[in-house]
């Protein structure tokens, strides 16, 4: 456990009065709030850190004690049995720790210096049984193309509650999707936060998607490329037969209307497949082949 | 039955009185984020409401005003910016897959 400076984390002197330690806070709450940085993790990690340091810094009896006991924070518990006896009620709440309806806290996590010190968060209780909403919560769930293709339920286990959710088909990468009542409990009966899910979706092998197209490049043999032919191909939706057209040339682009990506929330629309023949040049020719194709090259 | 239809009709509704006195603020506070238009606000039998929808949008407002120091005209501003950095986001998300798409795409 690291020794935290609290005086270095706010910028001000060890013998800052509280108007500056209010200042000094106020002014880097500013631009590391999160709610002034939605999404920013390191924005989220300091304003953490501003918020405990005021917490400690704006309350005399715990400045009191860190100023004393800060570097040396082994020796709290003495202190703490020593001082039990002059204990007060407190019930200011400074920095970041109003109680919200919505579940909203920031800064609420404290470092592991801070819990050995003074016994976790100090957010202060309310008066009377007020009814809170639970806290949102938000995940990060890994899927694959052919996942993401299908509307599915899935099971998810969410601060040790699971959930059984239902992802509609045709979910982008990196999109965001709330679960109503899927966040913390709610507080006196208090509605449940919400879950916030972000959707995380790998590379298929064979289908590239761009928005509701995919992209897929298919080998096509050097004959039936020359004379034409009937292929099958990979859909997402199953295999599909192509007539190919005679003397079809190489990256030539075919489209298939409404064989991609299942449009999100419209059910029954789908983008297109965009197909790419890649003509393949057969090898280890016998000698027989080689005279053909020399003779071919003659005619 | 009168209650039941009364009952329905909050449901999603905090009495922004009873907010207010929960909140410590000043209901003035609430008025003036409804005269800028940064709050909607109902009104049933001349008690007024606030949807827990907005309930979110209405703690990061308290939180700039009593916690940041940060007057309506700011609070003002940053929402029009956070409006514009959630925009620009999506975007941001949107071109990041064509990128990938073009990136693995031969």
């Amino acid at each position: 456990m690291t020794f935290l400076d609290y005086y270095k984390i706010l910028g001000i002197d060890n013998k800052a009065t509280p108007k500056e330690i209010k200042s000094a806070y106020r002014k880097l709450a500013r631009r590391y709030h999160p709610d002034l940085n939605p999404n920013d993790k390191d924005a989220k990690r300091k304003f953490q850190e501003i918020n405990e340091a005021n917490e400690v810094l704006s309350d005399p009896e715990k400045r009191k004690k860190y100023d004393q006991y800060g570097k040396d924070w082994k020796h709290a518990e003495q202190f703490e049995s020593s001082e039990r006896y002059y204990e007060k009620p407190s019930g200011s709440q400074t920095g970041s720790q109003r109680r919200t309806y919505s579940g909203t806290q920031f800064g609420g996590d404290f470092s592991d210096f801070f819990e050995s010190m003074f016994g976790g968060s100090s957010a202060a209780g309310s008066r009377k049984q007020v009814k809170f909403r639970g806290e949102d919560f938000n995940a990060e769930l890994n899927l694959d193309l052919v996942d993401a293709y299908k509307e599915h339920k899935q099971t998810l286990t969410v601060n040790g509650r699971k959930i059984r959710i239902t992802i509609p088909a045709g979910i982008e990468n990196g999109q965001t999707i709330k679960i109503a009542g899927h966040g913390g409990r709610g507080i006196n009966g208090g509605p449940d936060g919400d879950l916030y899910i972000t959707f995380l979706i790998a590379n298929h092998p064979k289908f590239k998607r761009l928005g509701n197209d995919l992209f897929t490049t298919v080998d096509l043999d050097l004959y039936l490329a020359v004379l034409g032919g009937e292929i099958t191909i990979d859909t997402l939706s199953g295999k599909v037969k192509l007539k190919v057209k005679p003397e079809t040339q190489n990256g030539t682009k075919i489209k298939l209307k409404g064989k991609g990506f299942p449009v999100y929330r419209n059910e029954g629309h789908f983008g297109d497949l965009y197909v790419t023949y890649a003509i393949k040049i057969p090898t280890n020719l016998t000698e027989k082949q080689k005279a053909l194709f020399n003779e071919l090259s003659k005619s | 039955m009168t209650l039941k239809i009364q009952k329905m009709q909050t449901e999603n509704l905090i009495d922004i009185k009873e907010f207010c006195v929960n909140h410590n603020i000043e209901i003035s506070f609430i008025s003036s984020l409804k005269q800028t238009g940064l709050i909607e606000i109902t009104t049933v039998k001349e008690t007024e409401f606030i949807d827990t929808e907005q309930l979110q949008q209405l703690e990061k407002f308290i939180r700039f005003y009593y916690e940041l120091d940060i007057n309506l005209e700011g609070i003002e501003t940053i929402n029009h910016l956070l409006k514009r950095i959630n925009y620009l986001q999506d975007e941001i998300n949107m071109l990041k897959n064509k990128l990938r798409f073009y990136e693995t795409y031969e």
